[in-house]
């Protein structure tokens, strides 16, 4: 099937109203989640699993997917009206989007990154379409030994660009993929770590962790201080750019697509890393670097392109490899094994309505966000002024009756309660929760892949050395492994994060999308 | 450095280790098999194993180079209150029904909040159980008893 062929049947799929009717939907909550404070799209996405439940796939995939997107969006807004990045990757955009609020020039610079956006999500959007198939079929190629060394290579490159402690997420990764194992042996039936209940014979409830991991635990996590926020700019006017400042946004615009294209397909906060990158690039080559920090056009233009782009091609290693790259990828897993539906190499041929219409729904739901941030923006506005205390039990509330729904089963509930605290402890103690999600999901695929590739070698350990496309994957991932800790890298590392760090807000570690607050734990608990 | 500074690191360590420990000590009474014929055992053992390692690791880490930084508050309130609304309702939604679990859930979580009192947090649970009656029964159709056995539903 040539990729016209391909793209026609994507915009079938896309095009039935259902489906536009929820990748609406999907780019609206994006959005208002991506504006409230306290909640982000990986709890969003958590916590609507359930409900997707009865969707058609295809339909599932393209509510949940503009979720992710949408909140992109949403969280340039907070950050460039109220200085509080919704979503870390807006740390950046707040730094002059901000600035520009504060000059009476917001309205300017929600065009800017809405426009920059919407450019950046269709060049990427084309660029996974022309990846896709040519990736599949390589992977396809690949047999039980090259799919472990694949994960391996996945979950390692995936601490590679995260912030924080190395070995504590190396740590986190192997709590997830030992959480992974709870439930029955796949190859003899025999139940481990059950206690005996029966309820733990299917496993851990792939919800509940999620839930509780992401959406409880932020909420105890923002209890911590108090959540006011003060809306400064009441009113946004004047959103037409001038011609003057097309010219200024047109090659930031380019440079942060090109950029925020490429480091989207690595695993990890690769969205985050290319904003942070395409805003230094840009301070770099403007012909007035000092304007930056000012109220620059090009320091909005340039990272909210970048992260929008990267936001579309992180779905690359997902749709191709049925590898997640973050925590937002390892739901949508979720939700494609509740629909029945394996991940990997052979979703693009055995389910190519849904593969071609998940992508072409990219493309619409950007020109959607479009429409709703730029001329609703009035709306957004005032959902800023939902107070906390309304949000945190809604969302308590609709956690509980989801993952109940989902199998009837009370346990699941009990088991979001003892994930809450799980996360809420490490979180504490300088751990994200994102690797252990990735583990928990990818857990009993590497298993199962290692024990299929030893049995077909006779127990020869050597198979994963021997075999040319798995010994460089392994190699790679010892690379990306090198990379992590040298140090000489990290304190590079590092400086990306935080080389910004002059605007008034901190740049926030990549996951989990970090709730809009500001008080005393700020400074206290950032690594 | 001083043992302040490495507390983080080390409490992090001790529940890495201590978990490991336990997925390490229990995979010993599955079957713990041959590399070519893996038991159940097999893999736990070695992820466990390594969780200790790293545990440890993470611990001596924090006493060579601990970033220090304080634990920050705890909402002690808050967390034993959110948690005992989620609890509450998986032990009640059947048998209390849909409405009154959620109702009182509701309530605990709302009362979690800062300074929130107890009239408005009231008004908060009972217009979140209409809301969520309306998206969840009425519109997705959901099949769960509003009012359960207990009150004779």
């Amino acid at each position: 099937m040539g990729i016209l062929d391909s793209l026609a049947l994507g915009f079938e799929t896309a095009f039935t109203p259902v489906n536009l009717l929820f990748c609406l939907i999907g780019v609206t909550l994006g959005t208002a989640v991506g504006v409230l404070p306290g909640i982000g799209p990986t709890a969003t996405m958590a916590l609507l699993l359930p409900i997707t439940f009865g969707f058609d796939p295809a339909t599932s995939l393209i509510m949940l997917a503009g979720i992710y997107y949408g909140a992109q969006y949403g969280g340039s807004t907070t950050a460039i009206l109220i200085n509080l990045p919704g979503e870390s990757s807006a740390a950046v955009t707040a730094i002059d989007g901000h600035e520009m609020a504060k000059q009476g020039r917001a309205g300017k610079a929600l065009a800017t990154a809405a426009l920059g956006s919407f450019f950046a999500g269709s060049v990427a959007t084309l660029f996974v379409a022309l990846l896709a198939t040519p990736l599949s079929r390589l992977a396809l190629n690949f047999g039980p030994a090259e799919l472990a060394s694949l994960i391996l290579l996945g979950l390692i490159a995936s601490i590679t660009l995260a912030s924080g402690s190395t070995l504590k997420a190396l740590a986190m990764i192997v709590l997830g993929l030992l959480l992974g194992t709870v439930g029955q042996d796949i190859a003899t039936g025999t139940p481990r770590f059950t206690f005996g209940q029966r309820e733990l014979f299917d496993g851990l409830d792939f919800v509940s962790l999620a839930v509780g991991l992401f959406g409880v635990a932020e909420i105890l996590r923002n209890l911590e201080g108090s959540m006011v926020r003060s809306v400064m700019v009441k009113k946004v006017q004047d959103l037409w750019l001038t011609r003057d400042d097309f010219r200024r946004i047109r090659m930031p615009v380019l440079r942060g697509t090109a950029l925020g294209s490429g480091l989207g397909v690595l695993p990890g906060a690769g969205h985050v890393l290319a904003s942070f990158i395409s805003y230094s690039t840009e301070k770099r080559v403007a012909k007035d670097p000092q304007e930056f920090g000012r109220g620059a056009i090009q320091g909005v233009a340039g990272p909210e392109s970048a992260n929008n782009a990267a936001a579309q091609t992180s779905f690359i290693p997902l749709l191709t490899l049925g590898l997640p790259a973050n925590a937002v990828m390892a739901l949508l897993i979720g939700a494609l094994l509740i629909q029945g539906i394996v991940p990997g190499p052979n979703v693009i041929n055995e389910e190519p309505g849904l593969f071609w219409g998940l992508i072409v729904s990219f493309w619409i739901g950007n020109l959607f966000l479009v429409l709703l941030n730029l001329p609703l923006i009035g709306l957004w506005v005032k959902m800023l002024a939902i107070p906390y205390r309304w949000l945190f039990p809604a969302i308590i509330g609709f956690a509980a009756i989801g993952t109940f729904s989902i199998n009837l089963n009370a346990f699941d509930v009990y088991a979001i309660a003892f994930f809450a605290v799980l996360g809420y402890g490490l979180i504490k103690l300088g751990c994200e929760p994102a690797p252990l999600l990735l583990g928990f999901v990818l857990g009993p695929l590497l298993e199962e892949y290692v024990r299929r590739a030893l049995t077909i070698s006779q127990g020869d350990a050597t198979v994963f050395l021997t075999r040319p496309l798995s010994l460089t994957l392994l190699v790679l991932a010892v690379v990306a492994f090198v990379v992590a800790v040298l140090p000489a890298v990290r304190r590079k590392r590092e400086v990306v994060f935080v080389e910004e760090d002059d605007g008034p807000h901190p740049p926030h570690p990549p996951h989990p999308p970090q709730p809009a607050q500001a008080g005393p734990r700020d400074g206290a608990s950032r690594p | 450095m001083k043992l302040q500074d490495a507390r983080k690191d080390l409490l992090a360590g001790a529940v890495f280790t201590g978990f490991g420990l336990a997925f390490a000590v229990t995979s010993t009474t599955y079957e713990i098999g041959t590399a070519l014929r893996m038991g159940p055992g097999f893999f736990p053992l070695v992820l466990g194993a390594i969780l200790v390692l790293l545990g440890i690791s993470i611990a001596v880490k924090g006493f060579v180079a601990g970033e220090g930084g304080d634990l920050g508050t705890v909402p002690w309130r808050s967390l034993v209150l959110i948690i005992a609304a989620i609890l509450f309702f998986g032990a009640t939604v059947r048998d209390l029904g849909l409405v009154p679990a959620l109702f009182v859930s509701v309530l605990l979580a709302a009362l979690a909040g800062r300074g929130v009192r107890v009239v408005p947090a009231v008004v908060i649970a009972a217009s979140l159980t209409a809301l969520s009656v309306l998206i969840f029964v009425v519109a997705l159709q959901l099949r769960l008893s509003l009012i359960g056995p207990w009150l004779g539903g």
